[in-house]
């Protein structure tokens, strides 16, 4: 059994979520760059010139890239022979996410859902636990902000809509969502599993880079047929038309029961705020 | 297309000369207000009481910003989603409102009032709140101090940029998906 001492994780953690919403991920500028180059209009082309300077700005002045700097999501995989020493885990995330929202200037984005009085310290934070082989804690961090999640939709199909059902679906969404969401966006689809698991799914694919398709040939290959597709409803960054509408998809399946079809999107801005450590 | 330099109060006449498509450089001041202050605005409204702004020919413009770091005035302070405010914006419009500002589609009761009472949509662009900040000279809580990100601020901004969205002639500049 490995120990990981618990303040040693609050310190890499806290760090984490303060570097990620002022650092766009790498690959979200460079995809962005690769868009402004082959864009069609001006207008398009302007807008992604003044998202990629609002990285760099951000970047050198330590600003938060958006203003929605989010809800905190934590994807933690925690080996089966590794344990956490001194704190509680779910406990110490949160208190390094506190931690970091008030020392990084973060706005804090949670309220009451009735109420609507604000938390105060962005706390909670959502944190989904796996358990896995080996002596290592992966945490992976998200910053996801309300308007793409607003944007976000599930359904069950029935298994004999199938692949036409789902590509229905996640095109129809993606045009009813419109500029909404600040496109250009990065789409998460989840498909099978349960009810719950589809949107799990959705979301975790979020954090596979844009430069890695899906392992497996056949998931990419959908992938790319419906990128093209939501590409070709025109709506482009901000809504202004053009032919970057997302920056890429990325799904995830799991087998589902015989009588359900579980599908998932889960819309990211361009702003795709995310981070992992590993300990 | 034409680039129009404005500043508030708005009047009845620049907001007649601005057409969807066209760019706006906004000066002086304006007001933020997201979900929750305008619950508030309303309600002091239905109340009988005075807005915590002049709502004539004012600019609202729909923004939660980061806390100011030390040496600035706001953080990050770029557009979030209108349609949210959907339900407050007519009659807002029609106690004198003549811009609001975000990202995002409106309600076709929010254009039709824009077209009722001479008044505009504007357009910031979305998740660029580090790159917007640099427009906005001064910012102070003047109400709903208690909503922390969504208090009410009197903002002092200099050219800061936007698009017409939505003209009060029921233009709109947003494509229309090909679905």
């Amino acid at each position: 059994m490995r120990n990981i001492d618990a303040q040693e994780i609050h310190a890499r953690v806290r760090d984490m979520v303060m570097h990620a919403a002022t650092h766009l991920p790498r690959d979200v500028e460079q995809a962005l760059e690769k868009a402004r180059d082959a864009e069609s209009t001006d207008t398009a082309r302007e807008i992604l010139g003044q998202l990629l300077e609002n990285a760099r700005l951000a970047r050198e002045s330590n600003l938060p890239l958006c203003q929605d700097t989010g809800v905190a999501v934590f994807f933690v995989e925690m080996g089966a022979e590794c344990r956490v020493q001194g704190g509680d885990l779910t406990e110490v995330l949160n208190q390094a996410m506190i931690e970091a929202y008030e020392k990084g200037f973060l706005r804090k984005s949670l309220a009451h859902p009735l109420t609507r009085a604000n938390t105060g310290n962005n706390a909670p934070a959502f944190i989904h636990y796996e358990v896995v082989p080996g002596q290592e804690l992966k945490i992976q961090f998200m910053a996801k902000g309300g308007g793409s999640e607003n944007m976000s939709r599930c359904t069950m199909l029935t298994p004999a809509q199938g692949w036409e059902g789902i590509k229905d679906f996640v095109l129809t969404r993606m045009a009813e969502a419109g500029p909404n969401p600040c496109p250009p966006t990065i789409v998460g689809v989840g498909v099978g599993g349960t009810f719950d698991l589809a949107p799990m799914l959705a979301k975790k694919a979020l954090f596979r880079p844009l430069d890695q398709p899906h392992p497996d040939p056949e998931i990419a290959a959908l992938e790319d047929e419906l990128l093209q597709g939501i590409n070709e409803l025109g709506i482009g960054p901000m809504g202004l038309g053009g032919t970057t509408t997302s920056l890429g998809v990325r799904m995830n399946i799991s087998p589902c029961h015989i009588a359900s079809l579980p599908l998932a999107v889960n819309v990211q801005c361009h702003s795709s705020r995310h981070e992992e450590v590993v300990l | 297309m034409q680039t129009h330099k404005l500043t508030t109060p708005l009047t009845d006449e620049a907001v007649r000369q601005l057409k969807a498509g066209d760019v706006v450089l906004l000066s002086g001041t304006i007001y933020t207000a997201r979900d929750a202050a305008h619950k508030r605005i309303v309600q002091a409204l239905d109340r009988g009481e005075e807005p915590p702004f002049p709502l004539q020919g004012a600019v609202i413009y729909y923004v939660g910003p980061t806390p100011a770091p030390p040496g600035r005035p706001i953080g990050s302070a770029g557009p979030t989603t209108s349609y949210r405010m959907d339900s407050f914006a007519p009659r807002l419009y029609g106690l004198g409102v003549k811009a609001t500002m975000g990202k995002g589609k409106r309600a076709p009761e929010v254009k039709a009032a824009m077209q009722e009472h001479n008044a505009v949509y504007l357009g910031a662009t979305g998740g660029a709140g580090a790159l917007l900040s640099q427009r906005i000279t001064q910012a102070k809580v003047i109400a709903y101090e208690d909503l922390g990100p969504e208090a009410v601020r009197e903002l002092v901004v200099e050219e800061f940029p936007a698009l017409v969205v939505n003209d009060a002639y029921g233009g709109e500049l947003y494509v229309t998906p090909k679905r």
